[in-house]
């Protein structure tokens, strides 16, 4: 049998039986095969069995002996086995770089040589998928080839590798590599992780402080990030009077703040220097064990149905040491007091930590100004985006006093409409710029339809107004449900909108809530530019403070009220739009938006606009204030919120803002 | 004094009669008690349905009689489910934690029961430790008590916060939705000792009770039934008083009822929080038919739902919220149950279950619009027509 | 008329009484599903699933020498109505099996219904464990097939020393990560590096909550999110990390709510390399599921994609049937007889075994998410055992569950005593 492998093959490899059989078949199948063989492919073959493993904790030596090997080839085979890009033939076992044809079939590519080898159908092979994992490590290994590599990707991606996974071996080729980076932003990337991993690595003190101190006070995730792991620590247990060659961090005293006396005496007995704690558990077994014919400690068995008999029975067995006597608070107070809690650091210099400490000190100050600072944009964010969504509602509820219920299912209507335009419109910023308008008009319409079939009946019955609404919202939302079914549907933003404007690691805000808060200004201009400057909003006026006299001056009412009416439609379905690009598309995205828009209008003041918007800023002000004070339970901020409202409305029920005189009655 | 007021209300004296003879009726040809053409399961959707008459007969004394449009009077009936639902659950863990810790060893100390009750109960939720308002689970007559007490002083507080600030119209009416909302996700945070998104189940399983669903469905229909009579009743009493007379002044103009002389806050008080005890005492009727309550019991969506069937019956009848509630609450289980047959028409298949919502929605707007009335008006027409004849 | 025979002697041998002679043809599954409602888009998808196999075994000449008629009925995503359906399911229709529920709440509103009139149930979610039911078998995964793997691999393949547990409000993430909180305390993580945040159903104001995971890299310590973030939530948590600029190789975040079915549709470009644990993907490369993924595209589409719970319900479809050609009765009590140990091949490969605490071995798969809304498999297991009662916390390791020999479903194994024959709903 002629092997083309240079390597024996595994005796306990099943391929062994079926090899000859199998490579019969390839030679037919795909004349010629070559027989390579050769440095690159040896040393692969020499760790095949790591790397079909895919193991992060294993594939340790199969990298290094790669990496270190200083073969020219190492640096493509690490990428394509980084990017899922090499494969394994599976007759022989040989590692290549494939890419996909055409055809379904993959080219394979020598490593050695780079030449293509021919075409295989997927069964033949069998994909390399080194887990993330393993790539960050492959991805350390190439650091040292990519920090000089021309391409400019390849050394952005060096970099993004180091800072994710610092080590002391990099330093130095990080050091070296400054000096010839001719692009300004990666100099000053290399430069600063030159710095991060001096106080981490560096072999002088002397140069950790000075790297500490030149930087304290910066804001970076990574500079926290590399202070953190220098300043960690351990507690160390000993005796009263011993001394202690260490670099202290302080001194712990059993039943302060950072060390209650449980845990200190639960450290000493983990530490063999103290007689366990009887638990109750402890106690119920001890007594079942000395049952003596239906009675314990002389008790009979059925008296035990109370905790303190059961304490003096295991009293009386500890008497007659049967059992460990209890542990009791003198016990535990002797103990602690014979005893000193040291917490040390495992850095062993005093003055990097002293300076680390310092210089964390001065961050941390910092950081909680600016998070104050990110709570405020978040809490405005939000604030824009219930704005949004109750700006169309202060126009037909605040101004012209009608409930409508369905002011949701218009935003819902407006949302559906851009995910329809983006189905039309593959170009998202086209899309963009097609949908808002077409929201705009469709629920523009539908709003004029509402109004022309529905309102324009109710007017001054507002309960029943209110009723009738939300039957069309029932009918409107499960309609929606019959169209679009219910699954979420998605509004893809535009490139331009991705990402976030970042002020440093702290405070950063994504430019689609940016885009948000824009458009909440924005309309919030055109309201008042409507309501003040134009006829429609004189006559809105008019018609909202005495119909019969606008009437009689000419007035259309019945007109006015539908323009108006459409109009605030028309805006909460540009609202939709904005909403679905920030969350989602669904059926049942505008009752999540209904009760806190009528919130935000009851809360401000109806009929004034500022007012709307004041109650806005005060919602979302105090939601984004308890998730601040409660961090693990949103929830627990939109209830309390609801609460507050309901709590603020007995004592200002005309709003923040209240309308005064004629205008104010109901 | 009840005489002259049934004499006075014949319309009352036919209710109670119908609703004998339908309880009769559906005990005769029941599987517990009679021939068992009605299943146990529907036995249990029409006691279910009755209890729902019950809260909008309360709807109806609320809306229809004092023009105050509450969209939060399932937060009440959901209280009072869950007042009845911590007895049902405790009792129940406690006999099966008590048999089982029997045969232990050593017999077990109260603290040990207690732990094992809570670890049983709470243990899905992440929680080993009874919570303050489990504090009384394990007496009925105090669970009981508390089934009117919470929803009632509730009621009571809301109320007072809310009329005298005087809160009226739509405004009340989202405020009332916001209490609900705030309560149901209040009960669907787990730290608050409801069980989350869980909610309280099994409740169908009565403790210590070896009789069949199939009977133990009949007693709960029974008790509906009887709950439903006299909750009629009592509203029936109240409206046709002087007290009905007023709060039919505050519905139709409270600032001329308030100048008359009348304390307009405290009838809207009285109203409301008497109000949310029939729907806490509904409410603890309908679960344990139900056999499980959850925080979306008490959701915005079904206290809006109520409006919907007072509407439809017809509001400021009594008989007309009875009417409506069981119309459509039947009909819409009907359409959404699967057995509702689907139209075909070739290109296009309507199911029930797809539109069933927007028949109900557009009806709605239809009812509002051209029949304020609703069912009940065309009972209205039938008397006033046949009262015609006999007086004449 | 010998199956017939074989059927009552089984059924006489077994003691049992008579409610329903079981060889009433056909013989009726029923399937419990919300076809309306908020739970309608994952659920109607397991109905279709399980028409598809009651269509393909009738075509292979159903079961017992009859036809198999399926039952649907719309419990409409609301709670109390699953208890209510699945009482009419079992005594109008009189159904010998029924195969339903998704969410952990509808499950425990049918519990009592089921176990009170001996009927059998076939779950096929992944859940969060503590309950073992006599009448239901729990063919989706529970946490440590799903959620302990899930971690393990980020402890040791990720290297992941701090943790983000983030979950939907609702039952199934609370306890996930009570599990996980005391697995990870037993793998030396302190407790000061676990966050836990809980938000509502559908949440969508995402930004404070991932600057806060951001923010939890500061001690220079690798951080990964385990999120049990459910349904459409998760789009809006997707991508405001991706706003953030945070990639999965910043900060990997494992899912166990989000399958195919929910990334289908998708922009997923802000998802890819995030992963997601199943015991099923449709990205399998094994025959059986070439054939299952065209047969369910050639029924439903070219766009349907087929999913996890769909694979549970296949299996323990199969198994059922098994079970009762095995038994030669559809009889509950025969059928839940014969249905310990049987096996029958998974759609990944390997064969799936049902255990007596009614939970299957299945081996558990990490996917990393594609461009496509599919997942890449990285990771495959051997088949893991089903536990029905975690060993992560205190009051459960002492638990198991062993319907076959011990009849019990709560048996503490310190006392030695069976804690309650029913299931704790």
């Amino acid at each position: 049998m002629s092997v083309p492998s240079p390597l024996p093959i595994p005796e306990s490899s099943p391929m062994k039986t079926m090899f000859p059989a199998l490579l019969a078949a390839l030679l037919l199948l795909f004349q010629p095969v070559v027989a390579q063989s050769g440095p690159v492919q040896d040393l692969l073959q020499s760790q095949r069995a790591l790397i079909e493993e895919s193991s992060r904790r294993t594939i340790g030596p199969a990298i290094d002996a790669l990496a270190d090997s200083g073969l020219p080839q190492v640096q493509s085979v690490l990428q394509a086995w980084r990017s899922k890009d090499m494969w394994q033939r599976k007759p022989d076992g040989h590692f290549f770089a494939a890419t996909k044809n055409a055809d379904g079939t993959y080219g394979l590519t020598d490593f050695e040589t780079g030449e293509a080898v021919g075409a295989y159908p997927k069964s033949e092979l069998a994909q390399i998928k080194p887990n993330s994992g393993i790539r960050a490590l492959i991805a350390t290994a190439l650091v040292k080839f990519q920090l000089t590599d021309p391409d400019r990707a390849l050394r952005a991606a060096a970099l993004a590798s180091i800072s994710r996974d610092p080590e002391g071996s990099l330093l130095s080729p990080l050091r070296t590599s400054i000096d010839s980076e001719d692009d300004p932003d990666l100099r000053a990337r290399k430069i600063r992780l030159e710095r991060l991993m001096t106080m981490s690595f560096d072999t002088d003190n002397g140069a950790r402080v000075a790297a500490i101190e030149e930087m304290a006070g910066d804001l970076g995730v990574d500079f926290r990030a590399t202070l953190n792991p220098i300043l960690t620590t351990r507690i160390m247990i000993v005796a009263k009077d011993d001394i202690l060659d260490e670099n202290i961090a302080a001194d712990l005293a059993p039943g302060s703040e950072m060390l209650s006396r449980e845990a200190a005496y639960a450290l000493l007995v983990a530490a063999d220097r103290a007689r366990p704690v009887v638990t109750g558990d402890d106690r119920d077994a001890a007594l079942e064990a000395n049952i003596l014919g239906g009675r314990i400690a002389g008790k009979p068995i059925a008296q035990m149905n109370t905790e303190t008999a059961r304490d003096e029975a295991y009293e009386a067995l500890a008497e007659a040491s049967l059992a460990p006597a209890f542990v009791t608070s003198q016990d535990i107070d002797a103990a602690l007091s014979d005893h000193r809690f040291v917490e040390v650091y495992l850095e062993p210099s005093s003055d990097v930590t002293d300076a680390a400490k310092a210089a964390l000190e001065i961050s941390e100050a910092w950081v909680a100004a600016n998070q104050a600072v990110d709570l405020g944009l978040d809490a405005l964010s939000l604030a824009s985006i219930y704005f949004l969504a109750a700006i169309g509602l202060a126009i037909t509820f605040g101004v012209m006093g009608v409930i409508n219920m369905a002011h949701g299912e218009f935003i819902m209507m407006g949302a559906y409409t851009g995910f329809v335009v983006q189905q039309l419109i593959p170009n998202h910023t086209v899309s963009l710029f097609v949908a808002i308008p077409s929201a705009f008009v469709v629920t523009f319409l539908a709003g004029v339809a509402l109004e022309r079939l529905v309102i324009r009946w109710l007017y001054h019955r507002p309960l029943e107004t209110l009723l009738a609404t939300f039957g069309v919202s029932i009918a409107l939302q499960q309609l929606a449900k019959n169209i679009f079914g219910t699954q979420a549907r998605p509004l893809t933003s535009p490139g331009w909108l991705d990402g976030a404007w970042v002020i440093n690691d702290v405070v950063a805000i994504s430019y689609i809530r940016i885009a948000i808060f824009a458009l909440a200004l924005m309309f919030l201009c055109l309201f008042l530019f409507i309501m003040k400057r134009t006829r429609l909003g004189l006559e809105t006026r008019a018609v909202t403070q005495n119909p019969r006299m606008a009437a009689s001056m000419g007035i259309n009412p019945g007109r006015v009220n539908m323009l108006t009416f459409g109009l605030g439609s028309g805006i909460a379905g540009i609202a939709g739009v904005a909403i679905g690009l920030f969350a989602k598309v669904t059926s049942e995205m505008g009752g999540g938006y209904i009760v806190q828009s009528f919130m935000t209008v009851v809360v401000g003041g109806v009929g004034n606009i500022w007012g709307t918007l004041t109650g806005a800023l005060m919602i979302g002000g105090f939601q984004k204030g308890v998730e601040w004070l409660n961090p693990s339970n949103t929830l627990a901020a939109q209830t309390y919120m609801i609460f507050f409202i309901i709590i603020f409305i007995q004592f200002r029920p005309r709003g923040i803002i209240a309308l005064r005189g004629r205008a104010a009655g109901d | 004094m009840n005489r002259s007021f049934i004499a006075r209300n014949p319309s009352v004296l036919v209710f109670l009669s119908l609703l004998a003879l339908f309880t009769i009726m559906v005990t005769v040809l029941s599987e517990g008690f009679g021939i068992g053409i009605v299943s146990t399961s529907f036995v249990k959707t029409l006691g279910k349905t009755l209890c729902l008459c019950l809260i909008a007969v309360a709807m109806d004394l609320i809306w229809g009689y004092t023009g105050i449009l509450s969209l939060g009077h399932f937060a009440f009936f959901g209280l009072g489910g869950y007042m009845i639902g911590i007895w049902l659950m405790y009792e129940r863990t406690r006999q099966i934690v008590a048999t089982s810790l029997s045969e232990g060893i050593l017999p077990p100390t109260p603290e040990e029961t207690e732990a094992a009750i809570a670890n049983q109960i709470f243990g899905v939720v992440g929680s080993s430790e009874f919570p303050i308002v489990w504090a009384f689970s394990n007496s009925l007559v105090v669970q009981l008590i508390l089934v009117v007490l919470v929803p009632g002083v509730f009621a009571l507080i809301f109320g007072w916060l809310a009329f005298r600030s005087r809160v009226t119209g739509v405004y009340l009416s989202i405020l009332t939705q916001a209490m609900t909302l705030g309560l149901s996700l209040y009960l669907f945070q787990n730290a608050n000792g409801f069980r989350g998104n869980n909610g309280l189940s099994g409740l169908q399983n009565l403790p210590g009770v070896t009789a069949p669903q199939s009977v133990v469905s009949l007693w709960f229909f029974w008790a509906s039934a009887v709950a439903l009579g006299l909750g009629y009743l009592l509203t029936a009493w109240v409206v046709s008083g002087k007290f009905g007379s007023v709060i039919r002044g505050i519905r139709d103009n409270e600032t001329r009822v308030r100048f008359l002389g009348y304390s307009v806050e405290s009838y809207k008080l009285a109203v409301f929080t008497l109000t949310a005890c029939i729907s806490g005492i509904a409410g603890a009727l309908y679960y344990p038919q139900a056999g499980i309550i959850n925080p979306a019991e008490l959701a915005p969506i079904a206290s809006i739902y109520l409006a919907v069937w007072v509407a439809i019956g017809g509001r400021g009848r009594l008989y007309g919220a009875v009417i409506g509630t069981a119309f459509v609450s039947l009909v819409s289980s009907w359409s959404t149950g699967g057995q509702a047959p689907d139209i075909s028409l070739g290109f296009y298949t309507i199911r029930w279950v797809d539109w069933w919502l927007v028949l109900l929605g557009l009806s709605f707007v239809l009812v509002t619009l051209f029949a304020p009335g609703g069912i009940g008006a065309i009972f209205d027409h039938l008397s006033r027509q046949s009262n015609g004849r006999g007086t004449s | 008329m010998t199956i017939q025979t074989t059927a009552l002697a089984t059924v006489l041998a077994l003691g049992v009484a008579l409610p329903a002679i079981a060889q009433d043809c056909p013989v009726k599954v029923g399937v419990l599903h919300s076809l309306s409602g908020t739970m309608a888009i994952s659920e109607t998808t397991l109905k279709d699933t399980m028409l598809t196999l009651i269509e393909k075994q009738n075509a292979a000449g159903g079961l017992l020498g009859c036809e198999i008629e399926a039952v649907v009925v719309d419990p409409a995503s609301d709670w109390p109505l699953f208890a209510e359906k699945a009482r009419e399911l079992l005594t109008v229709h009189e159904v010998d099996v029924i195969f339903g529920n998704w969410t952990s709440v509808s499950r425990k509103s049918v519990l009592p219904v089921i176990e009170e009139l001996n009927g059998l149930l076939f779950y096929p979610v992944q859940y969060e464990g503590e309950e073992s039911s006599k009448n239901v078998f729990y063919t989706g995964a529970a946490p440590n097939q799903q959620a302990i793997p899930a971690t393990d691999y980020f402890l040791e393949e990720l290297g992941i020393e701090k943790f983000a547990l983030l979950g939907t409000d609702y039952v199934y993430p609370r306890t996930t990560n009570n599990i996980l909180e005391a697995y990870l305390g037993s793998k030396g993580i302190s407790e000061d590096d676990i966050f836990v945040n809980y938000t509502p159903f559908g949440h969508s104001d995402w930004s404070k909550i991932v600057a806060d995971v951001v923010a939890l890299g500061a001690d220079g310590k690798r951080v990964g999110v385990i999120s049990t973030i459910n349904g459409d939530a998760n789009i809006g948590f997707y991508k405001e990390l991706a706003a953030a600029g945070v990639s999965a190789d910043d900060i990997p975040v494992v899912a166990f709510s989000v399958g195919e079915e929910e990334l289908s549709g998708l922009d997923t470009s802000n998802l890819v390399g995030h992963l997601a644990a199943w015991n099923y993907f449709q990205s399998a490369d094994t025959e059986a599921n070439a054939e299952w993924v065209a047969a369910w595209k050639a029924r439903m589409g070219e766009d349907r994609v087929t999913n996890d719970p769909m694979e549970a319900h296949y299996i323990g479809f199969n198994m059922w049937v098994n079970a009762a050609t095995a038994a030669g009765s559809v009889d509950v009590d025969a059928v839940r007889a014969a249905m310990y140990g049987q096996e029958f091949p998974n759609l990944t490969g390997g064969t799936a075994v049902m255990l007596p605490n009614h939970h299957l071995a299945k081996p558990v798969l990490i996917g990393e998410i594609t461009e496509d809304g599919q997942f890449d498999i990285i990771s495959q297991t051997g088949e893991v055992p089903g536990d029905a009662w975690t060993d992560y916390l205190p009051d459960s390791a002492v638990l198991m569950s062993d319907w076959k020999d011990l009849e019990c479903g709560m048996y503490n194994t310190e006392t030695k005593t069976c804690v309650q024959t029913l299931s704790n709903y």
